[in-house]
């Protein structure tokens, strides 16, 4: 239990998503102009991130891994198509996403409102993909694969959230001009990145 | 240096060279004015993260040139056969199948820097110059300028790799290609590799001063984003 706290608060802050690795970074930049459109995203994401890496998971142990078809029959036991693992998550992501898109449509409008036109941007964020792969590469079991999933969701939407406040109040300060924009962008996300370097000396 | 900074130009019937000047300028363009990373702002994802060294940084640029310009060529030749509602999926599973190939190849023949890439080559699939140049470019043009077009943004994303890594590497270890360039004697008179360079935010800086430089040469790319 102490050991599922510590990957939470580790993969929200010490290797955010954003931060650390990158992930996602095309919607980070393109949707965080406004705090509102950004919460949005950063909900959808959550959302779709703990819906589909636990899935992912089921797939690679119970499909994919070498011996996980010995439930099927004795003689696939040997089978391993751990290759075939790109095309078959990114195929779950973009049909949960799809599934999701529909479900929320048909059942919650106010939230499809909110989060409609940034559910189809998520399946091609490469966070959600990403978690998977990572799941996969540190051979997380079930439970820390869901916690996992919660900790980069939320790690995403700090992120976002935070630069597109911060990008709110750059609209009042005076920036070179070939400096504004994408290129102020990154310079802010190095800085924040470094802020969070400092949860590393975290003792988990 | 060419002035203009849209390349989709409608495709012409009238049959014209392989390098055509069209062509060449497909493929030239994105290398600085239209570079997929500092001006269309695609595929940062998985950019930065492997540019810690130039090693790992080349071979990543090459898996995306493969993948940009056969996933294009691809697209383009069976384009008119894909419907359009679940096109997304199609482009996801070509692109997919490609990187697998330079995930096996990877692992088969470079296995250290294969694991030194770990999950990011397969991030190339969500690479979104990959599915940007498709949707923008591939769904809409013949195969031959698709993959020109391919090989110009792969390329264009690799310039930017691996002018990052050199900064990172020289500065960060001090060395380029795992090959010592500062000597021994700067360490023994007090020099000190930067251990900021080897942090991921450093790659977010010079990204940001990298765009800052270009746009402040070629004024026109101002608010271009």
């Amino acid at each position: 239990m102490e050991g599922l706290l510590n990957l939470l608060i580790k993969s929200i802050f010490v290797e955010n998503v954003i931060f650390a690795f990158f992930l996602g970074m095309c919607s980070y930049l393109a949707v965080s102009k406004k705090v509102k459109t950004a919460f949005g995203l950063g909900l959808a994401v959550i959302f779709v991130m703990i819906l589909t890496t636990p899935l992912n998971y089921l797939i690679l142990t119970y499909m994919l891994k070498k011996g996980a078809l010995g439930w099927v029959h004795p003689s696939l036991a040997t089978v391993d198509l751990t290759f075939l693992g790109f095309i078959l998550f990114i195929s779950t992501i973009a049909g949960a996403v799809q599934l999701v898109e529909m479900v929320v449509e048909k059942f919650t409008p106010t939230l499809y409102n909110a989060l409609g036109i940034f559910l189809p941007l998520i399946t091609v964020n490469c966070s959600i993909l990403g978690t998977s792969l990572f799941m996969q590469e540190r051979e997380y079991d079930f439970a820390e694969t869901a916690v996992f999933s919660v900790g980069a969701g939320i790690g995403f939407f700090l992120a976002i959230v935070l630069l597109a406040a911060i990008r709110e109040r750059l609209r009042y300060s005076k920036i070179p001009e070939p400096l504004q924009g994408l290129g102020i962008a990154m310079i802010i996300t190095g800085l924040m990145g470094m802020a969070f370097l400092s949860f590393s000396g975290i003792q988990l | 240096m060419s002035v203009e900074t849209t390349i989709i130009a409608p495709p012409e019937v009238k049959k014209e060279g392989l390098f055509s000047k069209k062509n060449r300028k497909v493929l030239r363009d994105p290398l600085d004015d239209n570079n997929p990373i500092t001006v269309q702002v695609l595929g940062i994802c998985s950019a930065l993260a492997v540019t810690v060294q130039v090693k790992p940084a080349l071979i990543m640029a090459l898996g995306v040139i493969f993948v940009t310009s056969f996933s294009n060529l691809i697209i383009a030749l069976i384009r008119d056969g894909i419907p359009n509602r679940i096109r997304m999926i199609v482009q996801l599973v070509v692109v997919a199948l490609l990187v697998t190939i330079v995930d096996q190849l990877l692992k088969a023949y470079m296995y250290d820097i294969s694991k030194k890439l770990s999950v990011f080559v397969g991030l190339i699939i969500t690479n979104c110059i990959v599915m940007g140049r498709l949707e923008a470019f591939a769904m809409a043009q013949r195969p031959w300028p698709s993959f020109l077009d391919g090989i110009g943004n792969g390329l264009g994303y690799g310039i930017i790799l691996v002018v990052v890594a050199v900064f990172r590497e020289l500065l960060g270890s001090g060395s380029l290609l795992g090959y010592k360039i500062v000597p021994q004697w700067a360490y023994d008179m007090g020099y000190v590799n930067n251990g900021l360079m080897v942090l991921p935010p450093a790659a977010l800086f010079l990204i940001g001063i990298y765009i800052w430089w270009q746009r402040s040469r070629n004024r026109k790319l101002i608010n271009a984003s």
